[in-house]
């Protein structure tokens, strides 16, 4: 029985103190985002005194308008959040369909795909993002959606694969020359079935990393573009929070409990990601785990006077 | 050489790419750029009515002109770009883009390429020195710039202007120069070149903080991996000093991908920049690109992305040069 998952034990994280945090980090803003907004006051009340600091009524304070910090930080986490998972999942599937399907098949069809990669690589993001999101916006013709954070995410899904791409393009080209994938082309299988049967899942580990990281830039990218002035209209993200807070003076009003909470909010989320991520870093690449391992072995055995070197590259 | 050939020859595709997104994108949509700018022309130039010119140019820039087919429209695009011929702008009546783009542009070299280098190389050396000590106190760093690179940029800036600037009253908020002091613009005196050092430190102070992060995260990796290879083993056993393993030997090629990814970490930078500028009224590009977006300045926002476009171009280009050098094995395996 126990052998049946070795497989994808192997493939899942080994437990360590960055992925426990980094897990519990996430996992509470995730919490924190779905349930606090039930909890919280209406987040567009604007019946409160303006500027208040922290008080136990307000316990992250008010904004100028006189909206209540600490609901908007609820509602504004679950908006972010939302952008964040739609933006790094559109990202994700086109960077499999760009990079997955290049390295596998070659030839051609890989000199056409990596070179839009390439070139999608290249070509700044936050500009582009701003110049379809200026004309996109000013449609006629979408309504409510023109200025909804869907539309958001999906336009920074569609501008934020390249580089997942190439990474995902790297691996498959190597997977494609295993033994067993050429078992299963003689077989006689087909090729879109030998990537799904046989590549992906070989994948997985690094393609849950270039998630979390889509999910990371998307969340940064929309609260970029919210404080520019670009982000959705009619739902509350951390970003427009920032973006409001920016509008209404609040550095300069020193109304620290405005701007503070969002942008850590924001830098709080990205860590766990990151944390997540570097765990993630050490299953595909075993040697960012053993190396450091081997040379703390080895630093206490010369100091137990068992080492045979007494120095150099690897004290 | 095939390699620069290469090189060279993926440049002018993307160049073209860029150029051809530019023409296609507001003729896309549904809606009538062209027309919402010349209205926006018109208001800026007080109701005037615009010169026949005006118009055919914005017609030319955006807009779908019924009479002329789409390959001419396309080709008279080129022509006007390859004229230098931006359009006018409408947020800043009657300047020509050029002449905007051209009074920017150099702050924002000045100001995002230093900050840019010094980060680059911090965190390369950084990053060596951390990935040669591996397996010390120093891995525990290595969590924190995680950190580091999730904080959003403006919200960096934000904390800094409210520590330094408001609360302090250390350094300037806004503004690339005093213009109280030097009221007839820029001039080359050291007085003024203090007052724009001044300005251009904690913007150049957040993008170093915010863009080290990857910088040193990759190089330490690369640093890790690259020591448990063989050849460094070999080098270890011939009894060369330390220092030159990890000079020569192992940083020279843990250095390699991180020049690889260099465009990758280089699209954060430009847009965390443009964010920094708008936190601190810097004139630099991304001011220029914000207002120009915000006010639906059109042509003027299709020649900043153009001038933006070619300039990561430009030090994408020059990474690569500086690649060939470094890796020799690029150069004649292309």
């Amino acid at each position: 029985m126990a052998d049946r998952f070795a497989g994808i034990r192997y493939l899942m994280p080994r437990w360590s103190a960055k992925l426990g945090a980094g897990l519990v980090i996430v996992g509470l803003i995730t919490l924190f985002g779905i349930v606090a907004p039930f909890f919280t006051a209406d987040p567009r009340d604007s019946s409160n005194k303006g500027l208040l600091p922290p008080s136990p009524e307000h316990l992250l304070g008010t904004t100028k308008l006189g909206y209540d910090v600490l609901a908007q930080l609820a509602t504004g986490t679950r908006g972010s959040l939302y952008v964040g998972l739609l933006g790094g999942l559109s990202a994700m599937l086109l960077a499999i369909v760009f990079g997955i399907l290049a390295g596998y098949f070659g030839g051609w069809l890989d000199e056409v795909l990596m070179l839009a990669t390439n070139i999608m690589l290249v070509i700044p993001g936050l500009p582009l993002v701003m110049v379809i999101a200026a004309y996109v916006q000013n449609t006629e013709g979408l309504g409510d959606f023109a200025r909804s954070s869907t539309l958001v995410a999906l336009i920074l899904g569609v501008t934020g694969w390249a580089g997942s791409a190439v990474v995902l393009r790297a691996q498959a080209r190597s997977l494609r020359t295993r033994e067993y994938v050429a078992a299963a082309r003689v077989a006689g299988e087909r090729g879109l079935r030998i990537i799904f049967v046989e590549i992906i899942p070989n994948l997985v580990p690094l393609i849950a990393a270039q998630l979390i990281f889509g999910v990371m830039a998307a969340v940064l990218g929309e609260a970029g573009l919210s404080y520019l002035g670009l982000g959705p209209t009619n739902s509350i993200t951390l970003g427009t929070m920032l973006n409001d807070a920016q509008t209404g003076q609040a550095v300069g009003s020193h109304a620290w409990w405005w701007f503070i909470p969002p942008g850590a909010m924001i830098a709080l989320l990205g860590t766990g990601l990151a944390l997540v991520n570097f765990a993630i870093d050490e299953i595909v690449n075993p040697k960012l785990r053993l190396a450091p391992q081997a040379a703390r072995q080895q630093r206490r055995a010369t100091k137990a006077g068992k080492g045979v070197a007494g120095g150099g590259a690897y004290a | 050489m095939k390699f620069y050939l290469r090189r060279i020859a993926f440049y002018v595709i993307t160049v073209w790419a860029a150029v051809s997104l530019n023409f296609l994108l507001p003729r896309m949509m549904p809606g009538d750029p062209a027309a919402i700018m010349i209205g926006k022309l018109r208001r800026a130039s007080g109701g005037r009515e615009l010169s026949p010119q005006v118009i055919e140019d914005i017609y030319a820039l955006l807009g779908a002109d019924k009479n002329t087919s789409p390959w001419d429209q396309y080709l008279a695009y080129w022509g006007r770009l390859l004229h230098g011929d931006l359009g006018l702008s409408s947020t800043r009546y009657p300047y020509p883009v050029v002449e905007l783009i051209g009074n920017a542009l150099p702050w924002t070299l000045f100001m995002v390429g230093t900050a840019t280098v010094i980060s680059f190389i911090l965190g390369i050396v950084g990053g060596a020195w951390v990935g040669w000590r591996r397996g010390t106190w120093l891995d525990h760093l290595v969590p924190a710039t995680a950190l580091l690179q999730s904080i959003p940029y403006f919200w960096l800036a934000l904390v800094l202007v409210a520590v330094f600037s408001v609360q302090l009253g250390w350094l300037p908020i806004v503004g690339a120069y005093d213009p109280f002091e030097f009221p007839s613009g820029p001039e080359w005196s050291w007085d003024f070149f203090v007052s724009a050092l001044q300005h251009a430190f904690l913007p150049a102070l957040t993008i170093v903080i915010s863009s080290i992060g990857g910088w040193l995260l990759g190089m330490r990796n690369m640093m890790v991996s690259t020591m448990s290879e063989d050849f460094v083993v070999t080098a270890e056993a011939k009894g060369l000093r330390p220092s030159r393993i990890r000079d020569r030997y192992a940083a020279r090629n843990a250095a390699i991908p991180s020049l690889a990814g260099f465009s990758i970490a280089l699209a954060f930078v430009v847009a965390g920049s443009i964010v920094t500028e708008q936190v601190f009224s810097y004139p630099g590009i991304g001011k220029l690109m914000i207002q120009s977006v915000q006010g639906l300045d059109y042509t003027l926002m299709q020649g900043v992305f153009l001038v933006i476009t070619l300039t990561v171009l430009a030090a994408n280009f020059l990474m690569d040069l500086l690649y060939g050098v470094i890796d020799p094995r690029v150069r004649s395996h292309g």
